[in-house]
C-alpha cells in the first residue's frame, strides 16, 4: 500500500466515520436549536427526590425540552404515532395526545395551548417547556410549577419561597432585610465575615443579587439550595440580626456596623519600675455576663375597659385596637428578639396610670411603649403620631442634679445604695434617650403607614413623665377620620404598625447597646 | 325774734313740710313693687373692655390659634382671669372650633403668691371630652395659654377638676402640676370681632 492509497484510505475511513456519526444524528434526531441561539442554562428539577438537572434547547427563541427526558423524568409512557404525525402520552390511564407543527395538545379531552409547536427532529420529539405545567401538570398525580425566571421546575407541594434582599442604608451600620415571601421559619448564623441564613424549604426562589453596599459586600444562595450567604467585607463588625415575621412574609433585619478599630497603645517612655501590677479584670463566672440593652420590653395597651378612648363613627374603639395591635407586637418580639415582654393590660380593663407605669417599673423593662389611636374635633387630621415627655421645671432639675442615694441595710449585714427617682419624675433622666427612640419609631412607621402634620410631639404626658425607661406614646391613627377608622380595622394596618415598631425596637436596642457599653 | 315773726316761721315750716310730704305721696312707688338694683350696669356699649388673646381650635382641628377678642375689663387680676376664661368657654368664632367640651364651666379661679392660678372646672370638662392626645393637648393649652398670655401675673396655671387635682382630662396629658405657656400648638390666626 503506497503513502497516497493509505491517506486515501484514512480519509476514506474517516468520512465514512463522519458519515455514520451524521446518519446516527438523523436518526435519534439532534437537537433543533439553530445555531446562533446560546444554549439555556438548564432547569433544575425539584422534588422530594431531590435535585436532577433538565437540559434544554432553544428553538426561534422559543425554550424546547425533549419528550424522551420527560418520559424518563416523570414516568410516563409515550407512544408514537406515526400516521398520524404525533404521539400519545399515557399517566395513569390519562392521556395527552399532539402532533407535530401543532400549539396545542388534548390533555385528557381538553385542548391546551402552547406557545410554540411541537417539533421532531428525527426521531426525537421537543415540546415548549410550557408543556410541563400546562399539558403535563393536570394529568400528573404530583404539582408541577415552572419558575423559568430562575430556572426552576418544582415537582409536588415544595416550599420554595420567594427570597429578596434589599440594602435599606449602607450606613456604617449597614441595614440590609432579607425578605422571605410567603413566611418560612429561618436559621441565621454568624460566621466569619459572612452570615448564612438557613431557610426551612426545598428550595429558594432568589431575587438577587444585592450589589456590594456598605459593610456587605452581597447576597448570594449558597451551595445548598435553600441557603442564602450574606457576605461581609473586611471592615465588618460584629452582625446584629433580627427575625419578624408579618404580612404573610418573614424579614431577617441585619444591621452591620463598622469594626471598632482599636488604636494601638502609646509607648510609654517611662520604663518599668517593676513587676506588672495584677490586672483588676476579673476572669467573667458563668452566669454573670453582663446585662444585654434589651431584656424587657413594656408595651402599654391605652385604655381597657369603661375608659374606651376615642370611639370612631364607625365603631372601631381605642381600646380594642390598641390591646390587638399590642399582642400582635408582642408575638413579633419574642419570636424576633427573645426579649421578655411585659403587657400593662392584656385583656378588656380599666388599668390606672399609676399602675401601668408600676409594670413597667417594677418589671425592670427596659423600654415602654404606650399604644393608642387619636382624635380630633374635625375629621381631617390623619397620620400616626409619636409622643414624647417634656420636663418641667421640676423634671429639668432632676434631670441636672446628681442621683440621690441612700444606704439601705441588706441582709447578711452591709448596705446596698439605692436610687431615689421621684415617681413623678421618672422620666426626667431618659428623655434624651426616648427622643431618640421618637425619632427611630417615627422613620419606621413613615415606611407603612401615614403619618401626621407633626409625627413628632413633645408633651407632659401621664403615663410617660413616671417611666423609668426610655418610654414613648404612639398614636397610630385618627380613628375620627373615616378613612382612617376604616383602615385601621384592617389587618394590613394593624400588621404594619406592629412591624414599624418592631422594626424601631430593633433599631434602638442597637442605640442601647451603644450607650450603655463601658 | 318777735312772737308775731316766729308765728309766721312755724306756718312756713308747717306749709313746706306738708307740700314736701304731698310730693313725697305722688312720686312715690306703689305698695309691694320690687326695691331698685343697687348695681345698674351701664349699657353694653359702654362697658370697658380689654382686648385679650383667646386660643380656640384651628377650623381642621390639628393646632390652637390665637385669635384677639373683646372681654369685660375687671378691676382685679383675679376677676380679669374670670372674665377671660368665661369667654373662652363660650363659642368659638367662625371659622376656628371650641377645643374646651361644651358645657365646660368655670367653677372658681384664684392666684397664689408665686404666680400658680388655679383653674377649677366642672366635670364636663372630662366627660364630654373626645379624647385623642392631641386634642386633650388643646384643651389643656388652651386654657393655659390663655391665662397666661393675658395675665401677665401668672406664670402657670393649674388645673383642677370639680374642686379637686385630677391626673389628666382624657388620659394622656399630666395636670398633676400647674403648666407653662406653650407656643408650639399654637398656630398663626388672625383677629375676631367683638364677641
Amino acid at each position: 500500500m503506497t503513502a497516497d492509497h493509505q491517506v486515501m484510505s484514512r480519509w476514506r475511513v474517516t468520512r465514512t466515520r463522519g458519515t455514520l456519526v451524521a446518519l446516527l444524528c438523523l436518526f435519534l434526531g439532534a437537537p433543533p436549536q439553530a445555531q446562533d441561539t446560546p444554549a439555556p442554562a438548564p432547569l433544575t428539577l425539584v422534588s422530594k427526590d431531590g435535585r436532577r438537572t433538565i437540559p434544554t434547547v432553544t428553538s426561534n427563541g422559543r425554550e424546547l425540552i425533549a419528550l424522551d427526558d420527560i418520559a424518563s423524568l416523570f414516568q410516563v409512557s409515550v407512544r408514537e404515532d406515526s400516521l398520524a404525525g404525533g404521539f400519545t402520552i399515557t399517566y395513569r390511564g390519562k392521556t395527552i395526545v399532539a402532533s407535530v407543527d401543532q400549539s396545542m395538545a388534548s390533555v385528557d379531552g381538553r385542548i391546551v395551548t402552547l406557545p410554540s409547536p411541537i417539533t421532531r427532529n428525527g426521531r426525537r420529539w421537543f415540546v415548549p417547556v410550557e408543556f410541563l405545567p400546562r399539558a403535563l401538570g393536570p394529568i400528573y398525580d404530583q404539582r408541577i410549577d415552572l419558575r423559568r425566571g430562575v430556572r426552576l421546575l418544582l415537582v409536588g407541594d415544595m416550599r420554595v419561597p420567594r427570597v429578596s434582599a434589599r440594602i435599606e442604608s449602607a450606613g456604617p451600620p449597614t441595614r440590609a432585610a432579607i425578605v422571605i415571601s410567603p413566611a418560612t421559619p429561618v436559621a441565621v448564623v454568624t460566621e466569619a465575615n459572612r452570615l448564612v441564613l438557613r431557610v426551612e424549604a426545598d428550595a429558594i426562589e432568589p431575587v438577587f443579587p444585592v450589589s456590594a453596599s456598605g459593610m456587605i459586600d452581597g447576597v448570594r444562595v449558597g451551595d445548598q439550595p435553600n441557603v442564602v450567604l450574606v457576605a461581609l467585607n473586611r471592615q465588618a463588625g460584629p452582625a446584629k440580626t433580627g427575625i419578624a415575621t408579618a404580612d404573610n412574609a418573614t424579614r431577617v433585619l441585619i444591621e452591620v456596623p463598622m469594626a471598632e478599630v482599636r488604636p494601638a497603645a502609646p509607648e510609654s517612655k517611662i520604663p518599668p519600675t517593676g513587676p506588672p501590677l495584677p490586672t483588676t479584670e476579673s476572669p467573667r463566672l458563668p452566669g454573670l455576663e453582663p446585662r444585654q440593652a434589651l431584656q424587657t420590653l413594656a408595651i402599654d395597651p391605652g385604655h381597657g375597659g369603661d375608659e374606651v378612648g376615642v370611639r370612631g363613627a364607625g365603631g372601631l374603639e381605642e381600646k380594642q385596637l390598641t390591646l390587638d395591635v399590642a399582642r400582635r407586637l408582642r408575638g413579633l418580639v419574642e419570636r424576633g428578639l427573645g426579649v421578655r415582654v411585659i403587657l400593662t393590660r392584656d385583656d378588656d380593663r380599666m388599668v390606672g396610670i399609676d399602675e401601668r407605669a408600676a409594670a413597667a417599673n417594677n418589671g425592670k423593662a427596659d423600654l415602654l411603649l404606650s399604644l393608642h389611636a387619636n382624635g380630633a374635633l374635625s375629621g381631617s387630621p390623619s397620620g400616626a403620631e409619636v409622643f414624647y415627655d417634656r420636663l418641667d421645671r421640676e423634671g429639668e432639675a432632676v434631670r441636672s442634679a446628681p442621683v440621690a442615694a441612700v444606704a439601705l441595710p441588706v441582709i447578711g449585714g452591709g448596705t446596698r445604695n439605692i436610687d431615689i427617682v421621684p415617681w413623678e419624675l421618672a422620666q426626667a433622666r431618659h428623655v434624651e434617650a426616648s427622643a431618640m427612640l421618637a425619632s427611630v419609631l417615627e422613620q419606621e412607621l413613615r415606611q407603612r403607614v401615614p403619618m401626621g402634620q407633626r409625627p413628632i410631639q413633645q408633651g407632659p404626658m401621664r403615663l410617660l413623665s413616671a417611666a423609668n425607661m426610655p418610654a414613648v406614646l404612639v398614636e397610630m391613627a385618627y380613628l375620627t377620620n373615616a378613612a382612617q377608622e376604616k383602615a385601621a380595622g384592617g389587618e394590613q394596618f394593624k400588621n404594619a404598625v406592629a412591624q414599624s415598631l418592631y422594626n424601631a425596637i430593633v433599631r434602638f436596642r442597637g442605640y442601647l447597646e451603644e450607650t450603655s457599653s463601658p | 325774734m318777735s312772737g308775731r315773726a316766729k308765728i309766721y316761721l312755724i306756718a312756713i315750716v308747717v306749709a313746706a313740710a306738708g307740700v314736701t310730704w304731698s310730693l313725697m305721696r305722688v312720686f312715690s312707688p306703689a305698695p309691694g313693687a320690687a326695691p331698685a338694683p343697687t348695681v345698674t350696669a351701664p349699657p353694653p356699649s359702654e362697658t370697658a373692655h380689654i382686648t385679650a388673646t383667646l386660643y380656640y381650635g384651628s377650623s381642621d382641628g390639628r393646632a390652637l390659634v390665637a385669635v384677639r377678642r373683646d372681654v369685660p375689663a375687671a378691676t382685679s387680676v383675679v376677676d380679669q382671669g374670670r372674665q377671660i376664661l368665661t369667654v373662652l368657654f363660650q363659642d368659638a368664632p367662625q371659622p376656628y372650633v371650641q377645643v374646651v367640651p361644651k358645657g365646660t364651666k368655670l367653677r372658681a379661679f384664684y392666684l397664689t403668691d408665686r404666680g400658680d392660678a388655679f383653674v377649677d372646672l366642672s366635670g364636663d370638662v372630662v366627660s364630654a371630652h373626645p379624647g385623642g392626645s392631641l386634642t386633650e393637648l388643646l384643651t389643656v393649652y388652651a386654657i393655659v395659654n390663655a391665662v397666661t398670655a393675658n395675665l401677665p401675673a401668672v406664670q402657670r396655671v393649674q388645673l383642677l377638676v370639680e374642686g379637686k387635682e385630677v391626673d389628666t382630662i382624657a388620659g394622656h396629658v399630666d395636670v398633676r402640676r400647674p403648666l407653662e405657656k406653650d407656643a408650639t400648638l399654637v398656630r398663626e390666626g388672625r383677629a375676631s370681632g367683638t364677641k
